[in-house]
């Protein structure tokens, strides 16, 4: 006790082992957590501000509308896989960060059946669709409260590469804001996938590694 | 290397003690490990031109984030490399921070690096050096309450005596203090 003002390594060590019993929620319950009142939150806002289309049901026999959900979910499973790896030093994120790539893959085989099956004069028009200006504003905005959710769980995590980690948490976001948004969407092309879907992805994306630069240092 | 993989198992096996609540294991499992990360903060600070008095710094704050991030840790996996990723992310955002200090002693840290024996002494001298600054910008509760537990080393119920306080609330304190000072750190000359 010469320098009673000062901390060195090893009273460091006394006071980081007097509060071993603080303990931290584990990873996955916050992942749980977090990412499910994000999606609650979505879906709230879906089901009072949008709603099922009047043919939902009549179209679930459908494999274009159909395709929309698998196509969404393989992008928010891949992305959630991708960021639970991610989200803790020294993991190896191994196949799930070339799983990402499964959903545009899928994308672009569907819109090469469409394109085997439909005549080139229709083309266009199913992909122009109706609803290009919603598909592009309503994914990035349904997929806000997920994406909040995934950051403040990689925040109690240790994200090694902070920008990859939130470029992971924004795919696994929009894969979920699209998966609600594909039940209300009109259009239900692969070609309207292909690049409406992609492109509000892409946006979510985007943000997602700039904001996790930002936000989710340690 | 077997030498390398019964060391950590023994790591893991301490920290698997330490998660289940076992303060003595933690306290000297962090003990053990130390010298470990200054291996590892001493070549990154060379690398990274950052100077020799940083390194006990990036020490702290290392141990501090092993601290804090522990739950990260899964318990099937082996602990160096989690322990490795931890100090590389805190040399990372040191040597960004602090910019890199072109024309420093590198020469310096070859010879520590070269001659173990010398490197004893050296490290004495930057764990002196390294003394935490950081602790008087903490908030008055949150200080006495970290200096009651780790400079005068009492128990928790010791220091909650001595301060006047519930062993409750002084265990808040002390969490909330070792999170403000990780805080201080991210910042430091940020």
């Amino acid at each position: 006790m010469v320098e009673d003002e000062t901390m060195k390594t090893e009273d460091l060590i006394a006071a980081l082992a007097a509060d071993n019993d603080t303990k931290s929620a584990p990873m996955s319950r916050t992942f749980a957590l977090d990412l499910g009142l994000g999606f609650l939150v979505s879906s709230l806002f879906f089901f009072v501000f949008l709603g099922l289309r009047p043919t939902f049901f009549s179209s679930l026999d459908e494999p274009r509308f159909l395709f929309k959900f698998l196509f969404s979910l393989t992008l928010a499973v891949t992305g959630l896989v991708l960021a639970w790896r991610l989200s803790r030093p020294g993991v190896d994120p191994g196949l799930a960060r070339r799983a990402v790539f499964l959903a545009p893959v899928l994308v672009i085989v569907a819109s090469l059946v469409e394109m085997a099956v439909v005549p080139s004069s229709q083309w266009e028009a199913r992909m122009i669709g109706h609803n290009a200006v919603h598909c592009l504003t309503l994914i990035p905005f349904m997929s806000l409260a997920p994406l909040a959710g995934l950051f403040l769980a990689l925040r109690h995590g240790a994200p090694s590469d902070p920008h990859r980690a939130g470029a992971a948490a924004a795919l696994a976001s929009a894969g979920l804001a699209a998966f609600l948004y594909a039940a209300n969407c009109p259009d239900d092309s692969p070609f309207f996938v292909a690049v409406w879907y992609m492109i509000a992805t892409s946006i979510v994306v985007a943000l997602g590694w700039f904001a996790g630069g930002r936000l989710l240092r340690w | 290397m077997p030498d390398f993989l019964a060391q950590d198992r023994e790591w893991s096996a301490a920290m698997r003690a330490a998660l289940a609540g076992d303060a003595t294991a933690y306290q000297r499992l962090l003990t053990e490990l130390a010298p470990f990360l200054r291996k590892i903060c001493l070549k990154a600070c060379a690398r990274a031109g950052l100077q020799a008095s940083d390194v006990e710094d990036a020490v702290q704050e290392t141990l501090l984030a092993i601290h804090l991030k522990r739950h990260t840790w899964d318990p099937e996996q082996a602990l160096t490399p989690w322990l490795a990723a931890i100090a590389r992310n805190k040399m990372i955002d040191a040597a960004r921070r602090r910019g890199r200090r072109a024309e420093t002693d590198i020469a310096d840290f070859e010879d520590v690096l070269a001659a173990p024996a010398d490197g004893e002494a050296i490290e004495r001298e930057m764990e002196r050096q390294g003394a935490l600054r950081l602790l008087d910008q903490l908030s008055v509760k949150q200080r006495e309450a970290i200096e009651a537990v780790s400079i005068r080393g009492e128990s928790l119920r010791d220091a909650a005596k001595t301060l006047g306080v519930s062993e409750g609330a002084l265990r808040v304190s002390v969490h909330r203090g070792l999170k403000a000072l990780a805080e201080l750190y991210r910042r430091m000359n940020g």
